[in-house]
């Protein structure tokens, strides 16, 4: 196996036209990264500051139900706070004093920006600067926006990594290149990941958002950074601004997205090809292998992607190209083309893309086609279902580990199983 | 500004949504941000209903404040109208769209549409879930509602008002009633909102009078009817024997029928199950209720009358109903606990150390925490309060579903007391859980039952003897124990906590 990425013939999908759609989008809004945020960053507490509908949102995005004290909270605006009786700083303040007096082992507070918050103009990162003067050195206190009328899902990620760029610690110029893998990743992936680099001799890696806020990695003009999610352009772009390189690669899905991922690393540091196969030579093959059983189940499948996550593109990728499934439509609430052109580039080149969404037509389509497989997000998988079309919940694609060599085969396993049953269900 | 961790209640606009995906025919066009579609997955998921809910969110964003979002609330409804083809249109906005105010029901209006619009305002700052389903199923009833078209006489008739999406067990005990009117020879008019239409809902007031099944929802349509078409309405929820057959009494007299044999209280096993013998144990078992009103008014009464239990509290989220609620706690001689921040309650339930606690799945997870038995009685619902059984609450065969499923999470009576007594049995830890639910309960409960009530005298020192006589306490009540032997030691100045102090306190505080 050659240690370099086979470049496709063709240009794959760069010039394609894309639908752009502007109609209802049955989308989370950014809110919806605290369910994952909240566990990946142990010592941080997400305050939401907004209505009832944004903390029934959460609770409900978050598994139906929370069954642990969740390291998040909604401070509810009430109507004295839009009438003006009280003033919704002070307001602010106690509630965040309550809440810090009530886990006094959080070291980093957010306050999170919600639709209502942003309408009212409710300036949260001038309370967040006052609060961190009242609670520094124990909490420090940030802000971002996690409002559906600026973000979709996962741009709550990109939005809350974005925060913590300017509180990142400043690697002064001249100093031992370091490589920046930026984007939550389950700790069992970050796990594997760190091996692999240290297989090939890149020895300062780390990772953002860290397992902890108190190590936040450092950045400077001799960081070089891989975007582990693709759905962090605000987050890449203030890391550029503080001098960070952007590696451009495909995302690490699948036995070839892994691969160039990380050969895009290796290249800019360096790494021989042949430490490199080594490296990665045992973890392709194991790779190949545990796919080559999942394409016989799933090559020539027609898949359908709805908008959601900003991985379609991605995940097209991969399915189309180590599982030869065949791409009846990507949707994508947003494409960012210098993110996605690696991507773009290896997509085949018929592929039907679209940007935005307005669901009932793109259902529509969905029934039209009548795909394999459809992934969605929970709203419209059961109807789906029900109208006999094979559905998989998107939101699950966050919530397993899916990156890397490892768990290529449980990605491809997320689209085999509804198959299977579908076929094993007799009733 | 409230600091909320979790939320008993959505907001008002979830509760229009259970009552349109409810009924048939009447689409809700909701101006929203992009986002707020979240709410769809509440009836797909948790309930599993296989369409989507009749709702078109406007989900405008951040572009979209700049320019005319009264423009795209119109073009969505427009589009709503063309493809469903509702027989009514229903408009309003949820949150962050109420404070744009873009008046959804004037817009709406001047689309003239060929179909009725009916415009409700849930203010979202002020009111929640519960409130937004009966404010908007009672404008529906308002703006559909005719004077009655069908003669006098005939068999007697009524309504059923209240069930809708996401109730708790709802789609049952309609069944369970309906079959109940039936055998008194009560015809059901209408149902609504689940299963109405438009259509059905102007024929309203051909009824004799209403079921009210569930007053935080139908309450206020029930007497809307009654101010406006003399439709009286019934007071009792018959969920449990008792109110099951004061709810026939009452549904006789509304309705001029006598009532007959079959429909004695001889119709649920209930009262035979808990009068043998094996259920002696349950006697006086201490039982926290907590919920929304209807359930927990409901569930006391069960629980003392029926079951034999002593309610040592009670609750509820429903702010609506709470005079209804301390009422039934009067009954008792307990304080109502009215609250919708689950950790008042945690803390509430930590302080009484009920043997059972009857509540919501939050509850369920207090209870679970705490090392508690516990069953679900009201909503806020799980995926798991949609069995694919049938399973009602109300009438004599949800009176035998809430004995088993109040029953099941205990200790079964001689199993209760093989482990009193041998307690160091190696294979009865001292925090057995009931053999049936497999798998002790953890060692956390202790923990956080001392963390939450920590001994406010710490220097009174437990011996070892009495330490470990402490320990073959059942867990559920040791808790319990320990607080009463260290105010006993207390007030008589003992600095040591002997075997003999625990047992006098034991006789000290006996009832």
């Amino acid at each position: 196996m050659s240690a370099t990425l086979q470049v496709p013939t063709g240009t794959g999908c760069l010039d394609a036209p894309v639908l752009r759609e502007r109609g209802q989008r049955e989308v989370f809004c950014g809110l919806t990264g605290i369910v994952w945020l909240h566990r990946k960053i142990q010592d941080a507490f997400f305050l939401v500051v907004g209505s009832r509908t944004c903390a029934h949102l959460i609770q409900s995005a978050a598994g139906v139900m929370i069954f642990a004290e969740p390291r998040f909270a909604t401070a509810i605006i009430d109507e004295r706070d839009l009438a003006g009786l009280a003033d919704a700083n002070d307001e602010l303040d106690r509630v965040v004093a309550q809440l810090l007096a009530r886990r006094p082992e959080i070291k980093l507070l957010f306050l999170v920006g919600s639709c209502p918050s942003e309408v009212i103009k409710l300036d949260l990162s001038r309370a967040a600067e006052r609060l961190s003067q009242t609670h520094m050195p124990d909490v420090r206190v940030l802000n971002y926006s996690g409002s559906g009328i600026e973000t979709t899902f996962t741009q709550g990620e990109d939005a809350c990594l974005a925060a913590l760029v300017p509180i990142m610690p400043r690697i002064a110029a001249g100093a031992q290149p370091s490589l920046l893998v930026v984007g939550a990743l389950a700790e069992v992936v970050e796990d594997q990941f760190r091996r692999m680099f240290a297989a090939m001799g890149i020895e300062r890696v780390s990772f953002l958002p860290p397992r902890r806020s108190v190590d936040l990695p450092g950045v400077g003009p001799d960081t070089v950074m891989l975007l582990a999610q693709p759905f962090l352009a605000d987050t890449a772009r203030a890391l550029e601004a503080r001098g960070a390189t952007h590696l451009s690669a495909p995302f690490p899905l699948g036995e070839e997205g892994t691969t160039a991922w990380l050969h895009a690393a290796a290249e800019s540091f360096g790494v021989p090809a042949a430490r490199f196969a080594m490296a990665t030579d045992p973890s392709r093959q194991r790779a190949s292998a545990a796919l080559a059983v999942a394409q016989k189940k799933l090559a020539g499948k027609r898949i359908f992607f709805f908008p959601d996550s900003q991985l379609e593109l991605p995940l097209a990728r991969f399915v189309s190209r180590e599982l030869g499934m065949k791409l009846v439509e990507v949707g994508t609430p947003y494409l960012h083309r210098d993110h996605m052109t690696p991507e773009l580039a290896l997509l085949p080149q018929s592929t039907f893309l679209s940007e935005g969404q307005d669901v009932d037509r793109q259902l529509d389509r969905c029934r039209a086609a009548r795909p394999d497989i459809a992934v969605c997000g929970l709203g419209l998988a059961n109807p789906l279902e029900a109208e006999g079309i094979t559905t998989k919940w998107s939101i699950e694609l966050l919530f397993t580990p899916i990156q890397g060599y490892n768990q290529a085969s449980d990605l491809a396993e997320l689209f085999a199983r509804p198959l299977l049953r579908r076929t094993k269900l007799a009733v | 500004m409230q600091l909320t961790l979790w939320t008993y209640e959505g907001p008002p606009h979830v509760g229009a949504m259970r009552v349109v995906t409810a009924m048939r025919g009447v689409h809700y066009v909701l101006h929203a941000p992009q986002g707020d579609t979240y709410a769809d997955l509440l009836f797909t998921m948790i309930e599993r209903r296989a369409a989507r809910p009749p709702v078109t969110y406007t989900t405008f964003q951040a572009r979209d404040l700049g320019g005319d979002t009264a423009e795209l609330f119109k073009s969505a409804a427009r589009d709503a109208y063309e493809r469903f083809r509702p027989q009514a249109l229903l408009v309003g906005a949820s949150c962050t769209a109420e404070l744009i105010q873009d008046d959804p029901g004037g817009l709406a209006r001047a689309l003239n549409l060929p179909v009725p619009v009916v415009a409700v305002e849930l203010p979202a700052y002020q009111k929640k879930e519960n409130w937004g389903a009966a404010e908007t199923f009672y404008q529906l009833v308002r703006a559909f509602a005719k004077p009655r078209t069908r003669p006098a006489g005939g068999r007697p008739s009524c309504n059923i008002l209240g069930p809708c999406a996401l109730g708790f067990r709802h789609r049952d005990d309609v069944r369970e009633i309906t079959k109940l009117l039936g055998a008194l020879g009560v015809d059901v008019n209408v149902t609504a909102p689940e299963g109405a239409a438009p259509a059905d809902m102007t024929r309203l007031a051909d009824a004799d009078f209403n079921v009210v099944l569930y007053p935080e929802i139908g309450m206020q349509a029930a007497s809307w009817l009654q101010r406006n078409f003399q439709l009286p309405y019934t007071k009792t929820v018959p969920i449990g024997v008792g109110a099951t057959q004061d709810f026939i009494a009452e549904v006789a007299a509304l309705a001029g029928v006598a009532v007959p044999d079959s429909l004695s209280a001889a119709g649920s096993n209930l009262p035979w199950y808990s009068r043998s013998v094996d259920s002696t144990y349950l006697t006086n078992k201490r039982v926290f209720i907590f919920g929304d009103a209807t359930h927990v008014v409901a569930a006391a009464r069960i629980a003392s009358e029926e079951m034999g239990f002593e309610v040592v509290g009670l609750g509820t989220y429903s702010r609506e109903f709470a005079r209804e609620v301390r009422d039934a706690a009067k009954r008792y001689g307990v304080d109502a606990l009215i609250t919708d921040d689950y950790l008042d309650v945690e803390s509430r339930v930590t302080e009484l150390r009920p043997e059972l606690v009857l509540g919501t799945q939050m509850e369920r997870n207090i209870a679970k925490r705490l090392g508690i038995p516990c069953a679900v009685i009201s909503a806020p619902v799980h995926v798991q309060d949609f069995p694919a059984r049938y399973s009602p609450q109300m009438g004599y065969e949800g009176a035998n579903v809430l004995f088993d499923s109040w029953v099941h999470p205990l200790m079964m009576g001689l199993e209760e007391h093989l482990i009193t007594m041998f307690r160091e049995d190696f294979e009865f830890s001292a925090d057995a859980a009931p053999s049936h639910l497999g798998g002790a309960v953890k060692k956390l409960p202790e923990t956080i039952l001392q963390a939450a009530n920590p001994a406010k005298d710490t220097e009174r020192r437990w011996s070892a003897e009495a330490e470990a006589e402490l320990g073959k306490i059942p867990f559920f009540v040791r808790g319990k124990a320990r607080r009463n032997t260290e105010s006993f030691a207390q007030e008589r100045g003992l600095a040591t906590i002997t075997i003999d102090t625990l047992y006098d306190a034991k006789a000290h505080y006996a009832r």
